[in-house]
């Protein structure tokens, strides 16, 4: 069996691949990531990018305390955004834990938000530290429940410590599990990652091994989404297209709280993977806090005054 | 002989100003303006005498957000804390005295006299209002007399983020800002040209306070551009405009009905109202014998 004829999913192949790459230049990345980010986006322009950002929020609840009624609240809001403005895009999908899959995809259906996917977090999120038959059946659950987009977790030790099969193996099982009922999408936890090359590493990884997007983070490490290591990461699926022709998407999760970090990520995409990626499809950003204040900005557009918390949801 | 030696010495190197680049205030920390403007401010005498930062609405925009970020705290404190750290303030302002007073005259041309005073009048009311932190539940709260089991309470608390524009003289800015902060609002202020220059070096006094950061916000620059902005603002809840030119002020109360903004002018004098003005009371209801 060979990975789009690349790799042969053995140890010794991945290894073969993964060293070949070329290392990040660190410094680099950092100084194109900060330089994209002083690009000033205003008028229609501005007003495009908030409601394609909107479009792409994966409305994130992972919490403990989690209940029925707050899922349900936010698939309320996943479906009209602003309740009195209709012209608002609902969002890229509701992201929850498991168990929560079946309550946000009945009550999506029920609001007339069939066009909003349920995302579940799957294999043991976020630490990843379970069996490989825990994790099977977390996600087969999830996808029986009605989820029609997976987030994995990679074993972060096992990468670290260098056993890339044994990661490998996990994705492409968990990518037969997913078939094609599930969307795939892989978590790298990049702040647990610790370099650019572990960054980009893992990227070739997942995409080899079957993702159909790679995401940054689960949201419970700091530093997540820096601009730098979704850099890397875009860098990577363009690269990968060049290689494959197949395109996989990007989504950033974790720190994006305000328009202006939604913004950047924007420009980020169109610049170094390109306007292809500028669509749901490809391109999600993995937020709670950060729809609030994209529809705060676009009440300002609208309204031509700052906009209050007051004025839209606590969670 | 040793001296004259000395004396020399400075007369033929002269020494090199360390010259004060003027900033805003806000989230205590000393930002440029986001803008990157400034403007002059001149007097009579000497010609130039500083670049203050020149406010934009952007500014005023992330000093609502820090004001507001600040408030809850700020207003839980308790009125015995809230007065110690508005005193502290003025122990500062007492040492600074002829600081103030120099760039007062500086800035606006008045006599070294006339400075002092401003000074020293400035002080007293900073000092009069702290007072009034642990008195404002007497003075406007109540036990009212209802008919039926309860007991029913008035009690005054701060309303949250209000914005001041007070006219160009460092006695308005303290007249403005402390009957605001001392019930437990957060405050953005507004200051007009060339008292720009003493309000930053009060800008320093808080930042060395016990004052914590956020709670008062010093933008610089003009009415004429921030005030339609704050009073729009809807994360704004009070707007006191006293500095601000008549003529302007229907537009302004105009603009900051959309959230049933408070807007209110004063006269210079200091009093309670000036505090209450900016204070919503809530009544509670107690049943008695449970």
């Amino acid at each position: 069996m060979t990975f789009y004829g690349i790799v042969d999913g053995s140890e010794s192949s991945l290894k073969h691949f993964l060293a070949q790459l070329p290392g990040v230049d660190q410094v680099g990345a950092d100084a194109r990531a900060a330089m994209l980010a002083t690009r000033s986006i205003k008028t229609s322009s501005k007003r495009w990018a908030i409601d394609t950002a909107i479009s792409m929020v994966d409305l994130t609840t992972l919490e403990g305390a989690d209940t029925a009624g707050k899922v349900r609240a936010l698939c309320s809001k996943a479906v009209r955004p602003d309740p009195t403005d209709s012209t608002v895009p609902s969002v890229g999908a509701i992201c929850v834990y498991n168990d929560m899959v079946s309550i946000a995809r009945m009550h999506l259906d029920a609001i007339g938000g069939k066009h909003v996917p349920v995302a579940a977090v799957s294999t043991a999120f976020p630490s990843g530290r379970a069996s490989m038959e825990v994790k099977i059946q977390d996600t087969q659950d999830a996808i029986d429940a009605g989820a029609a987009e997976i987030d994995m977790v990679i074993d972060r030790g096992a990468f670290l410590s260098g056993q890339y099969g044994l990661v490998f193996d996990e994705i492409v099982k968990i990518r037969e599990v997913c078939g094609d009922r599930a969307h795939l999408k892989v978590i790298f936890e990049t702040g647990e990652l610790v370099t650019y090359d572990n960054v980009r590493k893992a990227s070739y990884l997942a995409m080899l091994a079957g993702a159909d997007f790679i995401k940054t983070s689960t949201g419970k490490v700091a530093p997540a989404a820096t601009p730098p290591v979704v850099l890397v990461m875009l860098e990577a699926v363009r690269d990968f297209y060049q290689m494959t022709q197949r395109r996989i998407g990007v989504k950033p999760a974790g720190g994006i709280r305000n328009t202006k970090d939604a913004i950047k990520q924007l420009v980020l995409v169109n610049e170094t993977a390109g306007p292809e990626w500028l669509t749901p499809e490809y391109f999600r950003i993995g937020a709670s806090a950060l729809l609030n204040d994209l529809l705060m900005q676009r009440m300002k557009m609208d309204d031509g005054y700052y906009a209050s918390p007051n004025y839209v949801t606590i969670d | 002989m040793a001296s004259s030696k000395k004396s020399s010495a400075s007369k033929s190197t002269p020494r090199l100003e360390v010259k004060k680049t003027y900033k805003l205030y806000i989230n205590g920390a000393f930002p440029r303006s986001e803008s990157g403007r400034v403007y002059e401010v001149t007097n009579s005498k000497d010609g130039f005498v500083a670049n203050p930062s020149l406010a934009s609405r952007k500014d005023l925009r992330d000093a609502v957000v820090a004001a507001r970020t600040a408030q809850g705290g700020w207003a839980k404190a308790t009125a015995y804390n809230r007065g110690q750290i508005l005193y502290r303030i003025a122990e500062m302002l007492e040492g600074r005295a002829d600081q103030f007073a120099s760039e007062i005259v500086l800035a606006s041309g008045v006599t070294q006299k006339k400075a002092h005073d401003e000074v020293l009048a400035a002080i007293d009311s900073w000092v009069w209002y702290a007072g009034w932190s642990d008195k404002l539940s007497a003075a406007f709260g109540a036990t009212n007399p209802v008919s039926g089991p309860y007991y029913n309470f008035t009690i005054p608390e701060p309303q949250g983020v209000i914005a001041v524009a007070p006219a160009e003289s460092f006695l308005s800015l303290i007249d403005a800002i402390a009957p605001a902060i001392v019930s437990g609002n957060s405050v953005v202020a507004l200051v007009p040209g060339s008292a720009a220059i003493a309000a930053m070096t009060f800008a320093e006094v808080l930042a060395t306070s016990d004052l914590p950061a956020g709670v008062l916000n010093i933008l610089t620059g003009s009415h004429d551009e921030l005030a339609p902005w704050a009073a729009s603002h809807m994360d704004i809840d009070g707007f006191d405009i006293s500095g601000i030119d008549k003529k302007k002020r229907t537009e302004l109360k105009v603009a900051g009905a959309e959230n049933l903004k408070r807007i209110h002018s004063f006269d210079g004098a200091v009093s309670p109202t000036r505090i209450y003005a900016f204070m919503e009371t809530k009544t509670v209801w107690h049943p008695i014998g449970v």
